[in-house]
């Protein structure tokens, strides 16, 4: 076959989404129960999209002639997902890293830094990255969470420290800039550590990392002053240099904190406030010892959908420490419990990211007692709000951003399959395949982390 | 000493798969008692600093203690221990440990790496506490490791089992940092790649003995200039002028601290002659060595040791672990007292910190000193090397309720801790944590049973379990 045409079918391919959702600019989804978030759930209503946005919502509305017209019949209408965050949409990119508070000092997809001979070189600081500059339709994972039920993530980049300025994005597109809602929304932070021979250089230790993101807010805090009186008083006085890791942080709405376990909560709290930038702490495992801290402290929180299990390959005569077994029992009552507080908080993804693996994370949640209506918030408008585009995505109202997920059952329950997806309005229907999970050894699966001598790191004392 | 801690990437009680984990996890909530009026009567009471009081009771109030002698009142309210047989002790202090810290205990990767806080990663949830506890330590002085000539500053801590982190904390003990020298500061950092596999690392200065020097000689340098630039930019300001402020450097300003006396100096050491170029470095810089850490060899410059006014803290009976420790005399801790330097016997280590009362008790038979001085050696010196002699390390009328009981006299082999207080909570009682054992055993079987049951595994033909 001549060159030219396996490139056209490559693109044909690679456009596969796209085409297929050239439906009519309407479409109207009657009889459908449709749960707004906003407010109450809706019986034998109707959703009408036009041009990418809703145009209304409600029960006997009278459906426009040029609408392709859904019959919702035992269908239920949900805002599609917003995974709260995640690196999807930059191709190639690893899951996010952990927040247990260390991560790989390395990931795969990112090349080796030259090693760094303490902070004033700026290990692993790319602050000034953005995802909305990454982002691109052809990821092919985005298949995959469009199965699962999102439209929207949060995605952030994902190599450094300082990770750099993440951006809101719809999970389809015809080029990464269409994807884009808002950005920046924020920086995501990543203590990565290594051992005392670690090639990365400086930071390697925990606290080595947290005395680095300290002294760049300090050098923030610095840069700006030294901005502001240059600018009043520029003669005598020398001018301060143009900082472009500085710029990216001065620019990020806020950061995100990682903190799992309780000590870590603790710890990340009171150096959210010191920083003095507004903070959202990630992972929250063991957030089940610290409800009332979390109550009190009015933190915007992302709780991981990773449940810490028991290691597939564990070795059956390695008893785990009654700390790790309580936090495999508790972790999924986690949700449940700050919702009963009242507290607010949001679901990411974590790389449990397939159908199967997100409805079981979730069910989970509910077992151990949130309910399925702010199951559902906690991946809708818990993130939009969290990230400050509640006004435009998150529930299904009047005039949002047309992202629903249409499903046959409840949302989470096993038997329950999706039936369509709707990203700006354009329809895409799932395959089965792909709902039930990537087959095995696919690219698609997530590869974790290496680990890059993390676990032979030693000390001397 | 050469310690490798393991890093397993994750915190918390990593070692801790015996049963007992389960028991001590929730005995914060168990074995807690509120700072109450207490009597603890008729015990042997070793003040370390007033003498024994034969039959002696110390009433506990606020937290303090209030009163100590054969004739103690206690209102009516009071809580009476009885110690008939027993033996009251200062609580233990430990002046080097690595204890509850989250992550590595270096930041290898720098030869100054003043810049990182021990206090940032201290986890409250670390297991040794409670074990250490259990054998009758109630403050440890947590450093960075010694992997680099300046290390990361150190804290204070009491280990209050069950609070938080920032609850653990010594209110107001001095903040400290770590120097090192010799062997381990001027290890450049595997370069063949002693650990992982993969590209050989680049190397890291110093390499020689004289780099260390020269290291911490040219951080001071640099943390006097910056010191200068920043009296500068005040006096600029205090002038109305509307200069520039100069970077707040956290690698510097613990350095500034130092000199200016805000902050202990804890130098990792054992050869005399470093110890002795360390003294200089410090009397050129102008700032002082608080404690030698280890100091193996200092019997041999005690009298320079005594005239700078630093502390020793030494290990008992522990050496020849590496070639800078192989000159080493058990006789140390009581050579280095009788030149008149204050000493103390640590552990750097999660085991030997549970016996501290026994490290202590060796300085009797090699040196030949008191008994006094040997509880002296792990409670009052080391408050004393620490700057929180006034607050505890013996016990005394107004000193911080943080005492042991035990059931034989502390500095023999038979004796148990029964007993822990500090500021007059109880922290660790025997009785109870035997008695809550079998409830935690129990708690932790249905926890595994529970998990084992949600992932039923198909059986496998031909195999039984």
């Amino acid at each position: 076959m001549p060159m030219k045409y396996v490139c056209c079918l490559a693109m044909l391919l690679l456009a596969g989404p796209s085409l297929r959702a050239e439906v009519p600019s309407a479409v109207a989804i009657k009889d459908a129960h449709v749960v707004t978030v906003s407010g109450a759930e809706l019986v034998k209503a109707t959703v009408l999209l036009r041009d990418g946005l809703i145009q209304d919502v409600g029960v006997n509305l009278s459906v426009p002639p040029d609408a392709w017209v859904i019959d919702g019949t035992g269908l239920t209408v949900y805002p599609g997902f917003i995974d709260g965050l995640s690196t999807w949409g930059i191709p190639a990119a690893a899951a996010p890293a952990p927040a247990s508070g260390s991560a790989a000092a390395q990931t795969s997809a990112a090349p080796a830094a030259p090693r760094s001979h303490g902070p004033e070189d700026r290990p692993q600081t790319y602050s000034f990255e953005r995802a909305a500059d990454l982002v691109n339709p052809s990821d092919s994972r985005l298949e995959a969470a469009r199965a699962a039920g999102f439209t929207t993530s949060a995605t952030f980049p994902n190599r450094g420290i300082l990770e750099g300025l993440g951006a809101m994005v719809d999970l389809a597109g015809q080029r990464g800039r269409d994807m884009v809602i808002l950005q920046p929304i924020g920086q995501q932070i990543v203590f990565r550590t290594g051992g005392f021979g670690s090639r990365t250089g400086f930071p390697a230790s925990l606290m080595g990392n947290i005395s680095y993101v300290r002294q760049l807010y300090l050098d923030l805090g610095q840069y700006k002053e030294a901005k502001q009186i240059y600018a009043s008083h520029p003669s005598g006085n020398r001018r301060p240099e143009y900082d472009h890791d500085l710029e990216g942080l001065a620019e990020s709405p806020r950061i995100l904190l990682p903190a799992s376990e309780a000590q870590q909560i603790d710890r990340m709290l009171s150096f959210g406030n010191e920083l003095k930038t507004p903070f959202v702490l990630y992972g929250l495992h063991e957030a089940y010892r610290r409800v009332d801290q979390l109550k009190q402290a009015n933190v915007p929180l992302l709780v991981s959908l990773k449940w810490p299990e028991k290691p597939k390959d564990a070795d059956p005569n390695d008893i785990p420490n009654y700390r790790e077994l309580e936090m495999r029992a508790k972790a999924p009552a986690v949700p449940g419990m700050l919702a009963k507080a009242g507290v607010k908080f949001a679901f990411y993804s974590d790389g449990v990211n397939t159908a199967p693996e997100l409805k079981k994370a979730v069910k989970k949640a509910i077992d151990t007692g949130l309910s399925r209506a702010d199951a559902v918030r906690a991946l809708t408008l818990g993130v939009a709000e969290m990230y400050g585009v509640s006004d435009r995505l998150g529930t299904i109202e009047k005039g949002k951003i047309a992202n629903l997920v249409v499903m046959k059952g409840e949302a989470f329950e096993d038997k329950t399959t999706i039936e369509y997806v709707f990203i700006d309005g354009k329809e895409f229907k799932p395959s089965k395949e792909a709902q039930q999970g990537p087959p095995r050894g696919s690219g698609a699966e997530q590869k974790p982390n290496p680990t890059d001598g993390d676990a032979n790191g030693g000390g001397t004392n | 000493m050469l310690r490798f801690k393991s890093r397993t990437g994750r915190s918390g009680a990593d070692e801790a798969v015996r049963p007992t984990t389960a028991i001590v996890f929730m005995m914060a909530t168990v074995g807690l008692c509120g700072a109450q009026t207490i009597l603890i009567r008729n015990a042997t009471v070793l003040t370390v600093t007033k003498g024994t009081v034969e039959n002696g009771s110390v009433l506990i109030e606020n937290g303090k203690v209030a009163a100590v002698g054969t004739n103690v009142s206690a209102p009516a309210d009071a809580t009476v221990v009885d110690a008939t047989g027993k033996y009251l002790m200062p609580g233990i202090i430990d002046c080097h440990s690595h204890t509850a810290v989250e992550g590595s205990v270096n930041e290898g990767t720098v030869s100054d790496s003043s810049m990182v806080n021990i206090k940032d990663v201290i986890n409250p949830y670390d297991i040794n506490i409670y074990r250490a506890l259990a054998g009758g330590l109630t403050v440890s002085n947590v450093l960075h490791g010694s992997a680099n000539a300046i290390g990361g500053q150190t804290i204070v801590i009491k280990l209050r089992w069950g609070k938080t982190a920032p609850e653990m904390l010594f209110e107001g003990a001095k903040p400290g940092i770590k120097f090192a020298l010799g062997e381990n500061p001027k290890r450049q950092g595997y370069p063949q790649n002693f650990f992982s596999q993969g590209p050989a690392a680049e190397p890291r200065y110093p390499g020689t003995r004289m780099g260390v020097e020269e290291v911490i000689r040219a951080s001071f340098t640099e943390a006097k200039n910056y010191q200068a630039e920043w009296k500068e930019y005040n006096e600029r300001v205090a002038r109305g002028e509307k200069p520039i402020p100069p970077r707040k450097d956290l690698r510097l300003e613990p350095l500034v601290e130092v000199m200016e006396g805000q902050r202990y100096v804890h130098a990792h050491c054992y050869r005399s002659d470093e110890i002795l170029m360390l003294l200089r470095v410090a009397d050129e810089m102008g700032f002082k060595i608080r404690t030698l850490q280890h100091v193996l060899e200092g019997y041999k410059v005690a009298k320079e040791i005594a005239d700078h006014g630093a502390g020793a803290s030494t290990f008992s009976d522990w050496w020849a672990y590496k070639i800078e420790a192989y000159d080493a005399t058990p006789y140390n801790a009581a050579m280095m007292t009788r030149k008149g330097v204050v000493v103390s016997v640590n552990s750097d280590s999660d085991e030997l910190q549970r016996h501290l009362n026994l490290e202590a008790a060796k300085v009797m038979r090699y040196g030949g000193l008191s008994e006094t001085e040997a509880l002296a050696m792990v409670t009052i010196n080391p408050a004393k090397q620490l700057g929180i002699d006034d607050k505890v390390g013996s016990i005394e009328v107004g000193k911080s309720a943080d005492l042991v009981l035990y059931d034989k006299h502390p500095l023999s082999n038979y004796s148990k801790a029964l007993k822990v207080w500090i500021d007059g909570h109880e922290y660790f009682d025997r009785d109870k944590d035997l008695e809550t054992r079998p409830k935690f055993e129990q708690q932790k079987k249905e926890l595994l049973q529970k998990e084992n049951a949600e992932k039923p595994k198909p059986a496998k033909e031909g195999r039984r379990l």
